[in-house]
């Protein structure tokens, strides 16, 4: 082979192979970078489901978790509330839930699990304005003047006055538009939920 | 002392091309004579940009990127107790703004005499792509006082991406960092701010004078000044840009800082629009201000946003549509067909439609300020058809113009 000529192909493959080769590099190195992006252990804690031990709860009584920052309420109803939740709708802004968030297991009058009609698991964020409504069984308390007299126990938001029932879901021409939200849970046994995921990719 | 002066020039000449650089930008680079009033906002833009970086470096000497500091350290450590932090901070945040009507009125420049045609593609591509550089570093900026409007402007963005469908929720948590906006968010919008979008935002800028000192510039005429040279290849119509521009120039910094100065003494707030009242409040997650409205220079895409109804109830539909009406803009120097660059020589008829279009493009920006009403809704949706009519019916309307003569060159008046 002569010193001064050159050889075209080779060249070519050289160059081209040299990119090729770079640009992988430079992909595995983006990774790193791009991934140092997702929510870090930390947030991944805070924003782990929650486990919930639900068989202390009496009928008629709730309790608040803390998920992701936001009020989870998990209220055990009485058999007496779930047929008011099924006959008393013509008040209701969204009966069926059409408008509201939920998962589809949960679309449904009672907004809870077919297995576990009684339990319903959902964020305490009104949907006006994000305060956090507060659970009113009975007219025994300071809220009473602002539910009438026929009251079958609800939710009352104390700072715009939205009424939700049992269901979360909102009265007619309130301030706030929508139901209450609820999250994607499922029951891990009868007595323990997970809030956070759903029951289909556990 | 002249000659040592001479001797030095040439030792860094040998070494760098400094006097090479000062001729072609400067001092020999001919501009056309005939510049009015609308050729000053390009040098205004970068008299801001030094304001921005000049402002921005001493703000991060005093600001704080974490949630719980951030708001405080704006608040009352930047405007109470840093020394002239108040003035610091009110020169960035009315930079913000200033930057945006400048580039606007830049645009409108470019839109009117033509000078995104051939062959200034490239400088209106640049042009636009540093403008999309501007939005990114205005929306990343306004985060972080972590003020009520802070949280939930971005909050309403960032939601955008989560309407994407199938990635959009995963991509919402990846650019979060959390399942909230949170302390990950305001770190690396931080980051993003003060170093990522300005370095690509020089970088752009560097590029759109290169390309636009290779081409030339135009003029309101649109008349190519490098076709008549005299003997010396110096265009006719060209004059030096050093002195005469950079003289001319001063006089707009001039006016420009007595309107700059004024608004950051009287009303740095400018009723709500430079600084809204909302972003006075801490961030409060748990709670939404009554009123989301982005900051004014967003508006019009904002109001394109909310003026496509959302289709399955999914919002994406709008997103697109947003984004579509700043790509359009890339495609301007081949929608228009008009081989005419000034509308001083265009159809009677498309000075009117341009005047439709700032009629259309400032009631969105409006409307994007105001909670949506039926009729506020119906209004958006015709200036947003109009918007897009403008710029797609182009390549059509373009070439039945009946144009007037254009000049050999140019005038004066």
């Amino acid at each position: 082979m002569s010193t001064d000529a050159v050889n075209n192909s080779k060249r070519r493959f050289l160059v081209v192979s040299t990119t090729v080769v770079g640009a992988i590099g430079a992909g595995f190195v983006a990774v790193p970078f791009i991934k140092s992006w997702k929510p870090s252990a930390k947030a991944l804690a805070a924003g782990a489901p929650v486990q919930v031990d639900i068989s202390k709860i009496e009928e008629g009584q709730m309790i608040t978790v803390e998920w992701r920052g936001k009020p989870v309420y998990v209220l055990n109803r009485t058999d007496e509330n779930i047929k008011v939740l099924e006959t008393d709708t013509e008040m209701l802004a969204d009966p069926d839930s059409e408008m509201s968030t939920q998962p589809d297991y949960c679309k449904n009058p009672t907004r809870s699990y077919d297995s576990h009609r009684k339990v319903i698991v959902m964020e305490g964020v009104c949907t006006h304005l994000g305060c956090a409504p507060k659970y009113v069984p009975d007219l025994n308390n300071p809220f009473a003047g602002s539910l009438g007299h026929d009251w079958k126990g609800g939710y009352f938001c104390p700072c715009h006055g939205s009424i939700y029932d049992l269901a979360g879901r909102v009265r007619k021409s309130m301030p706030a538009p929508k139901n209450l939200p609820i999250m994607p849970y499922y029951f891990k046994s009868d007595t323990v939920i997970l809030i956070g995921q759903d029951g289909s990719n556990a | 002392m002249g000659q040592r002066v001479n001797d030095l020039m040439g030792w860094v000449d040998a070494r760098f091309p400094l006097t090479k650089m000062w001729e072609e930008h400067l001092s020999k680079y001919y501009a056309p004579k005939n510049f009015n009033f609308w050729y000053f906002f390009g040098s205004l833009a970068i008299m801001v940009l030094v304001i921005q970086v000049l402002s921005g470096i001493f703000l991060a000497m005093f600001y704080k990127p974490d949630t719980a500091l951030a708001f405080q350290s704006v608040e009352m450590n930047i405007m109470r107790d840093v020394e002239w932090g108040w003035l610091i901070r009110y020169f960035h945040s009315t930079g913000a703004s200033a930057f945006f009507i400048v580039v606007y009125l830049h645009m409108f420049r470019g839109l009117i005499y033509g000078s995104y045609k051939k062959p200034r593609e490239l400088v209106w591509i640049f042009g636009v792509l540093i403008f999309l550089a501007l939005m990114a570093e205005g929306f990343m900026g306004y985060l972080l006082p972590w003020g009520q409007m802070s949280f939930w402007g971005a909050q309403v963005i960032i939601n955008l991406v989560s309407a994407i469908p199938f990635v959009g929720e995963d991509l919402g948590i990846w650019v979060r960092g959390d399942f909230v906006i949170g302390d990950a968010t305001l770190n690396r919008f931080f980051s993003l701010h003060i170093i990522a979008i300005p370095l690509i935002l020089i970088g752009l800028i560097v590029a759109h004078i290169i390309a636009l000192h290779e081409v030339g510039s135009n003029n309101p005429d649109g008349v190519e000044i490098k076709k008549n040279k005299d003997e010396n290849g110096i265009p006719r119509d060209g004059i030096p840009f050093h002195p005469y521009y950079s003289v001319k120039d001063i006089v707009g910094v001039v006016v420009f800082l007595m309107f700059f100065a004024g608004v950051v003494f009287f009303i740095p707030e400018m009723f709500g629009y430079f600084l809204e009242h909302a972003n006075f409040e801490p961030a409060n997650p748990l709670k939404t201000p009554e009123h989301i409205a982005p900051v004014w220079y967003f508006t019009p895409y904002y109001s394109i946003l909310r003026a496509v109804p959302s289709i399955a109830g999914s919002a994406f539909p709008g997103v697109i549509a947003m984004g579509a009406a700043i790509v359009v803009l890339f495609f301007l120097p081949w929608l228009d067909r008009n081989p005419v660059k000034s509308i001083r020589y265009r159809a009677g008829w498309y000075k009117i439609l341009v005047a439709l279009f700032v009629v259309a493009f400032i009631t969105l920006g409006y409307l994007g300020t105001k909670a949506p009403t039926d009729m506020r809704t119906l209004v958006a949706q015709i200036c947003t058809i109009y918007y897009f009519a403008f710029f797609l019916l182009m390549p059509f309307y373009t070439k039945m113009e009946t144009n007037k003569p254009v000049p050999e060159r140019v005038t004066m008046k």
